[in-house]
């Protein structure tokens, strides 16, 4: 406890100094390349027939997707900590790749710890991380997955807390971890409200984003909490789907329990022992959700829809064709639920999506689930 | 609230001038026959205190000696509710051994704090330990706790501040576990002149009998540290012998091999100053 009590006061510190406002505006515009641009994706919204929809483009941002976006934050936190040594989680290899940027960038030691299982299917991004300067650590411990990873890392970071800062790349873990990820990713849902106001001189009707730990989601959903008109509506990847118990759905197919130092759904056995999660897009694999959508979804303020594996290899194929822009697996599960969602909405609408990481690190498995040699 | 078995443990034990032997093993590992078994040579072989581990997927606290321990359990197919049985049936014969039920705290949330209170109850466990459940959360499984004699333990570390110890010790009972190192269970073993001052106030400030573990493994490390503290943690090492005995194909020897540990510790223990 000590050790995230004391981050909670740095970051309140932070957050009052202009400085390091100044300081990250700095970055996230000319290092990351935002704002990402807001763009109408005509020939998706023809298809569907439906509203307006725009793309907020976060998969432009350097490093290919938005976890760069906190990733900046929390290191630029743990140098005010003085921390020299950074340790990160990941599961795709997306947060540890950014994370990996952003240590280099700044001459910072970087151990990002990875399950087994992930190391080998990821290899292109383990590849990244090596070249960025970062030791990477195969975590074989319990399943040998990104909860794992974070387990070890939370092992790591209580052995070595004196000089080691841990960046944690989901909305979720101990608090004030969730608060800080949606504040760096809340940037995402500042610059789409903006962006739409200069274009159409209005609020959106909906919001949407995939869901996995929440990162994404609760960037854009959390400028539009308060606006009460604008649905905000997240998708969850259904895996094989919910009914065979092969699913990254934690809110449609969890219960609420602990782990990770926050109250949250989760998946889990009847004895509250937790059950690996499984989708395509390894980024969506984690058996919890980050608690604030856990709330959201509590008080109705929020949908959370479903998409599985199959689903989202035909939202990758459609975005890929229609826009001239191959999406990842993660914001596949996104689009290929934009359909339903247009049903719902009218031609006079507007539904802005994020399109949060680029589809690059995904061909490898998106060629082998369509039967494709590269 | 009074917390009897426990407290009497600490009395006799003083009365005995020494400290106590505080011992934890899986329940389930690999299975509850011997852990039975092992919880009866335990106690034995000079075991003060008890502490029985309940298997969990995430064991982000543990080191790898526990961690498999877990897994091994789970894979015997353990439950919270059999953990729970397995110390029903040890307190059936044992009526003094005070019984720490050690885990996490999802499969207690699952069950429900209130079922968990009284079931554990029931079965005779004196206390909990769950490990990721702070003072801050804990506020609902204390009120379960509240009609029955059950210990909430709380951990602190060497970089606890006293503000932070009186915090910790608020609502706990039954004695302040005192983690020796930064780190995991099993992770390497501290200095007990390092530690000296801070088990000192983390003592008077809490006003509980302080043990220490994390890093000790032998009768000689043991009676160190209990030049320093009201009684000291072994875990690991026990449930190293577990492993050892499965790896050498004789899960016969398990329990023997755990009460001649037993009784190593408890004899250093007893001959310390």
């Amino acid at each position: 406890m000590p050790l995230i009590l004391e981050l909670e006061d740095e970051y309140r510190k932070a957050k009052r100094d202009p400085e390091f406002a100044a300081q990250m505006d700095d970055l996230w515009r000319n290092y990351v390349g935002r704002p990402s641009p807001l763009y109408h994706a005509e020939r998706i919204s023809e298809h569907f027939g439906g509203p307006k929809i725009y793309f907020k483009r976060d998969e432009l941002n350097h490093t290919g997707a938005h976890k760069i976006n906190n990733c900046l934050g929390q290191v630029l936190l743990a140098m005010r900590m003085g921390k020299k040594r950074i340790i990160a989680e990941t599961g795709a290899g997306q947060h540890g790749v950014a994370t990996a940027t952003v240590c280099a960038r700044f001459g910072l030691k970087c151990v990002v710890f990875m399950g087994a299982t992930d190391v080998e299917r990821q290899k292109p991004n383990v590849f990244r991380m090596k070249m960025l300067g970062a030791e990477i650590v195969p975590v074989s411990s319990g399943t040998g997955t990104l909860k794992d990873a974070m387990n070890e890392a939370l092992r790591d970071w209580v052995t070595n807390v004196h000089d080691t800062f841990y960046v944690i790349g989901t909305a979720a873990g101990p608090h004030p971890y969730p608060e800080l990820v949606r504040d760096f990713q809340s940037v995402i849902g500042e610059e789409a409200k903006r962006q739409l106001q200069e274009r159409e001189g209005r609020l959106p009707d909906a919001v949407m984003a995939c869901i996995g730990g929440g990162s994404n989601a609760i960037g854009l959903f959390h400028p539009f909490i308060e606006d009460e008109g604008v649905r905000l509506i997240g998708v969850e990847a259904s895996g094989h789907g919910i009914e065979t118990g092969q699913h990254a759905a934690a809110l449609n197919g969890g219960k609420p329990g602990i782990l990770h130092g926050n109250k949250t759904y989760l998946l889990q056995t009847d004895d509250g022992q937790i059950i690996d999660a499984h989708s395509i897009s390894a980024g969506l694999d984690y058996p919890g959700i980050g608690p604030e959508h856990a709330f959201l979804r509590d008080t109705g303020r929020a949908e959370y829809l479903t998409c599985t594996d199959k689903e989202a290899l035909e939202g990758f194929q459609l975005c890929t064709r229609l826009e001239g822009i191959i999406p990842a697996l993660e914001p596949a599960h996104a689009i290929a639920r934009l359909g339903d969602v247009c049903e719902t909405m009218d031609k006079d609408q507007i539904l802005i999506m994020n399109l949060c990481g680029r589809g690059d690190k995904d061909i490898f498995s998106v060629a082998e689930h369509l039967g494709m040699e590269i | 609230m009074p917390t009897s078995r426990i407290t009497a443990r600490f009395d006799k034990v003083r009365a005995e001038g020494r400290a106590a032997l505080v011992s934890y093993i899986m329940a389930g590992d690999p299975d509850l026959e011997t852990s039975f078994k092992a919880l009866c040579a335990l106690r034995d072989n000079g075991a003060d205190i008890i502490e029985l581990g309940a298997p969990f997927t995430d064991p982000m606290a543990d080191g790898p000696a526990i961690q498999m321990a877990g897994q091994r359990s789970l894979k015997a197919g353990t439950k919270l509710t059999d953990v729970l049985a397995l110390a029903k049936r040890f307190r059936a014969e044992d009526k003094d051994t005070p019984l720490i039920l050690m885990g996490y705290a999802n499969p207690v949330f699952h069950m429900g704090y209130q079922a968990f209170a009284d079931a554990a109850a029931e079965a005779g466990i004196d206390g909990t330990i769950l490990v990721d459940l702070p003072p801050e959360e804990d506020h609902e499984l204390r009120e379960a706790y509240a009609h029955h004699e059950i210990s909430v333990i709380r951990l602190a570390t060497p970089t606890t501040t006293d503000k932070r110890i009186a915090k910790v010790a608020e609502g706990a009972s039954g004695f302040l576990y005192y983690v020796a190192v930064a780190g995991v269970t099993g992770s390497g073993s501290a200095d007990p002149e390092d530690i000296r001052e801070g088990v000192e106030r983390a003592r008077k400030v809490s006003g509980l009998p302080v043990c220490v573990g994390f890093g000790v493994r032998t009768g000689e490390q043991a009676a160190a540290m209990a030049a320093i503290a009201d009684g000291v943690v072994v875990g690991s090492a026990f449930v190293d012998h577990v492993r050892l005995a499965l790896e050498a194909g004789e899960p016969d020897a398990i329990a023997p091999r755990i009460g001649t540990l037993a009784a190593e510790l408890s004899g250093a223990l007893r001959s310390a100053e």
